[in-house]
């Protein structure tokens, strides 16, 4: 039996219908969403719905018509998944205000995998470095190689380098959204939300049509930590989301990594913190798998480490590498600026190095 | 009867002949000047009538008509005066025929009599000796520039008594001296030697003075972008006489000059508010926009992504010709517009660039893209600056190279240049035209870099002859004929990247 019931997808409709005055109850404050979710429907209709909005509430869910909004659904292509039946991944009963229907858009087969082989959650700031998008993309292009699913939340920054790098190796990648499942939310990413609604899965807790809320981000965050075993951050600043993905994953008993970033910045304060407090460390997807499946055969030495750079190339990537400006590089490496800049663009087109469009030099990645 | 007098109308910089026609005839006394004269000529009239009666001469009470030919070229400014007044005296026969031949007149008068200067003396000089004309009569304040045109005799009159008296033969001018312009004291001169490191950015500006090659600085505020480029006219090489009379004419016909020969390139710093039309010159009567002003000389835009998309989009097509055509009505007009692209830019919205930024992740993506517009694909060295150490401040370190030092290799680099392309090529190695530029593949040892970054799509193919030339210059001042395969891996290594030309 396919789809939600009756009772599931009444209460997902109600939750959108309720949905802007549980914006409103919340202000604009960015706390979780309270045990308001856990509440039953007519619970949930006296405490948020105010006066009319009770009304309003209630007479919604005496005159629900299932067929008539399973007819809706099936006009935008988007179909469910309930509490009550097959295909609901059972990691979300781990939560205590678990969704009861799941709107999506997409591959079904990914959403019924994820109870029986692990997932990854890859979050980060959504104002990530050129490193941390690096990073992020090797992640989701790595784990989809290795035949696993790349979970993560559409953003901007992080979140849409790892689905890329996914879709890039024609992996599996699922995408969370906080608004209906099949509004591209944030705009810049529309295309990014064809693609995974067409070689992936997107899913959201709210209904077609619907915008994103405050509160529903958070709530978002919930479930991107319920379905994977292993959250990975890339790169987040110390008042991040991401880190309220990080609290869920905590209290539900889910592995939490970080990858390392740079001590001086930012953007990578939060995750950097994480580390220091013992979360493992991840340099790239072979970590990952480590980590959820146990160490593996040792692997051969990283194959983006050139072996036949000579001792001055080294230094120059050195120097790259530690963030230095153009004269620190001619400094670190002993040389006049003229050959340090032969030397630079000798180590690009040998893909070592890349520019950061106008603004200088970066170790490029997997090259 | 009929009298000729041949003066000069400012077009864009140049000057073009207009005849200035006069018919006195009996009838009822008027004056009418016909041949498209703005506000400003037909006014003329009265200063014309005015200054003759003052200076004691006859204003004919006939009919008076005055033609400005050809006919069809717009006339505008009071430059025509004299010529008017010539003519009326000769038609009047108040002095002879004859001692207008082989003469060109150009001025304004005051109502006493008095020759005023014109703007553009210079330009109007230079037309004479395009039509053949022996001389020039102006007014003393336009002699001494005017002057600076050998073969032109310029006679400087002060009042339109005199030029009767000249014209008579009874008088006789001071032959006027050109004075050469005031130098800039070397000591007042902005000097490198006062900019502490930025050795690579050093490096970037002596390869743009020595191959006239556009550079963009990004760097945080006060690492030293603007101190750099103001430097810059300093390393180049002084202005030959034909590129010195060039800038003249320019800051001349622009109502900025001097007087004098100008000594110095200019350099033009707009600021970022600048209109397409402050920059490339326009309006209904045209004036030279900015580029032009800068023409043999340093154009600095400074804060790079805070110009207007127009403004800089309207640069492409000069900076790549070199010269400005504006058309208006039926004609088009020719700027020169020669000028070194010097342009500075903040790495993003805070200015503090790199780990440091603190701005939002959106308004720094908006900042790059503004940033990577128009104008990238017309750079062909990017350098990064680092902001200064404050060491370098308080520990003595030595003084950088001097503007003297580093303008001796320019000028040896230029002088390679001129030898190889001869008299008949380009004046540096950014204007080799295509065909050149394959004369520089074709003589280079060591192109492998090139080929590589093709590959590897770290270069566009409309980067390639770009770099082509860049490795030409740096060859150049490294006193090579042939073009090394570091020379090239160099060049590559200034380029804005592929992916901000896109």
């Amino acid at each position: 039996m396919s789809g939600a019931c009756d009772d599931c997808l009444r209460r997902g409709y109600l939750v959108g219908l309720l949905a802007p005055r549980i914006a409103g109850l919340l202000g604009r404050s960015r706390r979780r969403p309270p045990g308001l979710l856990a509440l039953s429907d007519e619970e949930l209709a006296l405490a948020v719905g105010g006066a009319r909005g009770r009304e309003e509430a209630l007479a919604f869910i005496a005159g629900f018509q299932a067929e008539r909004a399973r007819a809706d659904l099936r006009r935008c292509g988007v179909w469910t998944a309930c509490e009550h039946r097959d295909g609901y991944p059972r990691l979300l009963d781990d939560l205590a205000d678990s969704p009861a229907a799941l709107f999506c858009v997409g591959r079904r087969d990914l959403l019924v995998a994820l109870d029986r082989e692990p997932a990854v959650t890859v979050v980060g700031t959504r104002d990530a470095s050129p490193y941390g998008l690096d990073v992020a993309y090797d992640l989701g292009r790595g784990l989809g190689a290795a035949g696993m699913t790349t979970i993560s939340g559409m953003a901007r920054g992080v979140d849409a380098a790892a689905h890329r790098g996914a879709l890039g190796a024609c992996g599996a990648t699922i995408a969370v959204l906080a608004c209906g499942p099949d509004v591209p939310y944030p705009r810049s990413n529309r295309q990014l939300h064809r693609q995974i609604g067409e070689q992936g899965l997107v899913l959201a807790e709210l209904p077609p049509g619907q915008r994103a809320y405050r509160w529903s981000f958070p709530a978002r965050n919930r479930l991107m930590a319920a379905l994977a075993q292993l959250t990975v951050v890339v790169e987040a600043g110390e008042s991040s989301g991401t880190l309220i993905t990080v609290d869920f994953a905590q209290q539900l008993g889910r592995a939490v990594a970080a990858v390392p970033g740079r001590v001086t910045m930012r953007v990578a304060a939060g995750s950097n913190r994480l580390l220091r407090e013992g979360a493992p460390v991840i340099r790239d997807a072979g970590d990952v798998l480590d980590e959820l499946l146990g160490p593996a055969a040792h692997r051969a030495a990283s194959a983006t480490e050139p072996t036949d750079l000579d001792p001055l190339e080294r230094r120059l990537l050195d120097a790259v590498e530690a963030g230095l400006d153009m004269d620190a590089i001619c400094a670190f490496a002993g040389l006049p600026v003229n050959e340090a800049r032969v030397g630079l663009a000798r180590l690009e087109t040998r893909g070592l190095l890349r520019r950061d469009g106008l603004f200088g030099w970066e170790r490029a990645r997997g090259g | 009867m009929l009298a000729r007098v041949p003066t000069f109308a400012l077009e864009g910089v140049d000057a073009r002949e207009v005849t200035v026609e006069v018919d006195v005839r009996r009838g009822l006394p008027s004056f009418t000047v016909v041949g498209l004269p703005d506000a400003a000529v037909r006014e003329a009239r009265e200063r014309v009538k005015a200054a003759l009666l003052n200076s004691g001469l006859d204003f004919p009470q006939a009919r008076l008509t005055a033609n400005l030919a050809p006919a069809w070229v717009r006339k505008a400014g009071a430059s025509f005066d004299l010529a008017l007044a010539v003519g009326v005296l000769a038609a009047s026969e108040q002095v002879g025929l004859a001692a207008l031949d082989g003469l060109a007149v150009s001025g304004e008068l005051s109502l006493g009599g008095e020759l005023r200067p014109v703007a553009g003396a210079l330009a109007i000089a230079l037309g004479c000796r395009a039509s053949g004309v022996r001389r020039l009569v102006v007014a003393p304040g336009s002699a001494a520039e005017a002057a600076l045109v050998g073969e032109v005799e310029v006679q400087s009159v002060p009042s339109l008594a005199r030029l009767v008296e000249l014209l008579a033969g009874e008088w006789a001018p001071e032959p006027p001296r050109s004075h050469p312009g005031a130098r800039v004291p070397a000591s007042a001169a902005p000097d490198l030697a006062d900019v502490r490191g930025q050795a690579d950015a050093r490096r970037a500006l002596e390869i743009a003075a020595a191959g006239g090659h556009s550079l963009l600085m990004v760097g945080p505020p006060g690492s030293g972008k603007t101190m750099l480029a103001r430097r810059l006219p300093g390393i180049l090489p002084p202005p030959t006489n034909d590129e010195a009379l060039d800038i003249t004419r320019i800051r001349s016909v622009a109502g900025l000059g001097g007087g004098g020969l100008a000594r110095e390139r200019p350099f033009r710093a707009p600021h970022h508010t600048i209109s397409a039309q402050g920059l490339v010159g326009g309006g209904s009567r045209p004036r030279p926009g900015e580029v032009t002003l800068a023409h043999r000389g340093v154009l600095f835009l400074d804060e790079l992504a805070e110009f207007a998309r127009s403004a800089l989009e309207s640069l492409r097509q000069p900076l790549e010709s070199g010269r400005v055509e504006i058309v208006r009505g039926q004609r088009a007009l020719r700027f020169p517009a020669r000028a070194l692209l010097v342009a500075a830019a903040n790495p993003c919205p805070c200015g503090l660039g790199g780990e440091r930024c603190e701005c939002p992740g959106p308004s720094r993506e908006r900042y790059r893209v503004r940033l990577t517009g128009p104008l990238i694909d017309r750079i062909d060295l990017v350098c990064q600056l680092a902001p200064v150490p404050a060491a370098a401040f308080r520990i003595a370190t030595a003084p950088g190279e001097s503007t003297a030092a580093v303008r001796e290799r320019v000028v040896g680099a230029r002088g390679r240049q001129q030898a190889r392309s001869g008299a008949a090529g380009a004046s540096c190695n950014a204007d080799l035209e295509a065909r050149a530029t394959r004369a520089v593949a074709a003589r280079a040892t060591g192109l492998e870099p090139l080929i590589d970054a093709l590959d590897a799509g770290v270069l566009t193919g409309r980067g390639h002859d770009r770099v082509l030339r860049v490795a030409r210059t740096i060859a150049d001042l490294a006193g090579r004929d042939d073009v090394q395969r570091d020379d090239v891996a160099e060049a590559i290594a200034y380029r804005a990247s592929a992916g901000a030309a896109r």
